[in-house]
C-alpha cells in the first residue's frame, strides 16, 4: 500500500480587480493521486469559494491547465508525486497572460476567438490531424480529432506573450497552420505575416515544451515561416 | 490586469526559472545583444580619442592593456560568438530547417562557443 504524503497546497486566490494573496492548505495525499484532485478536494473539504475550471478529469477537455510550481501543467494527468516529495509544497497558480476571473479561473474568450478566426477545426482526416515527422500518418479519408486541446497552456509559457497582448500567440499561429495545410486559403497566411503573427515568436520554444498534446505548436510557427518566406520569393521571382 | 499580458513586464523575459534550453537561448541572445550594443557605443566613444591627438590615444591604449580591459574585451568576443552562432540557430529554425533539434543544435554552439572563447582568452593573456 502506498505511503500517505502531507503536502502543502499553496493556492494562489484573487478576486476581479482586487490583490492577489496566497491561501495555505495542509492536505494528506496519496502521491500517485492528481494535482486535480487535491485542488478538488481543498474545494469539497476546506474552501466551498475556490474557483477553478475542471470537466473531463482525461486530459480531453484542457479545462484544469494551471501553474504548478511554476510550470504549466494539465493537473488532472499530473501525478502529486511528478512534481513534489512529501512534507513538500504544491504552488498553485493561474494561467499567466490571460486575465483573471476568480481564483484559478482565467478569461480565455479572447483565445477561443482568435482560434474560430483561424477557422481552426476540431476533426481532421487522419493525414491531416498529424505533424509530417510523425510516422503513422495514414492516407485515408478517416478522421480524428486533432491535437489541440486549446487549453491555453502555450500561450501561458510563451515569454513574447508576457508582453504583447495583441500577438496571436502559439496556439493560435499553430491552429492558422493546421487550416492553411487544410485549404492552401492565402487569406490565412496574409493573417499571419505581421508583426503580432509569426514573426513575434522569439524562438524560445517553451510552447512545445509545455504543450500535454504533441501539437508542437514552435514547429508549425516555424513552418508558417517557411511558406512565408518561400510565398515571398515566389512574388518576388515571377516579377 | 495584473495577469495579463503588458510591455511593462519585459524584466519576465529574463527569468529563466522553470523554463526549457529554448529559454536559456533567448536569455542569452538578448543579453549579448545589449552587452554588444553597450560595446558599440563605447567604442564609438574611444574612436572620439583620435580627434583629441596622440597623447589622448596613446593613453588610452595603454589602459586598454590591462588585465580589467583585456577581461572586458574577452567578454565582448564572448558576446559576439554567442549571439552570432545563436543567430545561426535562430535562422535555420525560421527557415523550418532543423526545428525539431534546436536543443541540441544550441548545446553544440554553446561547446564551440566554450571552445573558440577559450581560444581567444589564452590569445589574450597569454601570446598578445
Amino acid at each position: 500500500m502506498t505511503d500517505l504524503w502531507n503536502i502543502s497546497l499553496i493556492i494562489s486566490r484573487q478576486k476581479t480587480a482586487r490583490k492577489r494573496y496566497f491561501d495555505t492548505f495542509q492536505l494528506e495525499v496519496n502521491p500517485d493521486e492528481y494535482v486535480l484532485d487535491a485542488v478538488e478536494r481543498v474545494w469539497a473539504f476546506h474552501d466551498r469559494g475556490l474557483a477553478f475550471r475542471h470537466a473531463c478529469h482525461h486530459s480531453t477537455c484542457g479545462a484544469c491547465a494551471m501553474l504548478v510550481n511554476g510550470v504549466e501543467k494539465l493537473t488532472c494527468i499530473t501525478s502529486i508525486r511528478s512534481v513534489t516529495h512529501n512534507s513538500g509544497k504544491l504552488k498553485i497558480e493561474p494561467l499567466r497572460n490571460f486575465p483573471v476571473i476568480s481564483d484559478l479561473v482565467v478569461d480565455m474568450s479572447s483565445f477561443y476567438t482568435n482560434l474560430e478566426l483561424a477557422r481552426f477545426t476540431q476533426v481532421a482526416t487522419l493525414k491531416d490531424a498529424s505533424l509530417p515527422y510523425e510516422k503513422e500518418q495514414l492516407d485515408t479519408t478517416h478522421e480524428r480529432l486533432v491535437d489541440c486541446i486549446e487549453c491555453g497552456m502555450c500561450v501561458s509559457a510563451c515569454p513574447a506573450a508576457h508582453t504583447s497582448e495583441k500577438y496571436h500567440g502559439p496556439g493560435v499561429l499553430a491552429a492558422y497552420q493546421h487550416s492553411y495545410n487544410q485549404e492552401k486559403d492565402q487569406f490565412l497566411l496574409e493573417a499571419v505575416d505581421c508583426q503580432d503573427g509569426v514573426w513575434r515568436c522569439h524562438n524560445a520554444f517553451e510552447c512545445s515544451s509545455v504543450c500535454p498534446s504533441n501539437v508542437d505548436p514552435a514547429w508549425r510557427i516555424m513552418n508558417l515561416r517557411r511558406i512565408i518566406i518561400q510565398t515571398r520569393l515566389g512574388r518576388l521571382f515571377k516579377k | 490586469m495584473e495577469n495579463s499580458p503588458s510591455s511593462s513586464k519585459f524584466m519576465r523575459w529574463f527569468d529563466p526559472r522553470y523554463r526549457q534550453v529554448g529559454t536559456w537561448a533567448f536569455i542569452l541572445n538578448r543579453v549579448t545583444a545589449i552587452g554588444l550594443t553597450v560595446y558599440l557605443v563605447l567604442h564609438l566613444f574611444m574612436l572620439g580619442k583620435l580627434a583629441q591627438g596622440p597623447e589622448a590615444y596613446d593613453s588610452f591604449i595603454a589602459l586598454a592593456k590591462t588585465p580589467l580591459i583585456k577581461f572586458g574585451e574577452l567578454l565582448v568576443v564572448a558576446a559576439g560568438i554567442l549571439h552570432g552562432l545563436n543567430g545561426i540557430r535562430i535562422t535555420l529554425n525560421s527557415f523550418g530547417v532543423l526545428v525539431r533539434y534546436q536543443k541540441q543544435i544550441f548545446i553544440i554552439l554553446l561547446i564551440l562557443s566554450v571552445t573558440a572563447i577559450a581560444y581567444f582568452a589564452y590569445f589574450m593573456f597569454f601570446l598578445a
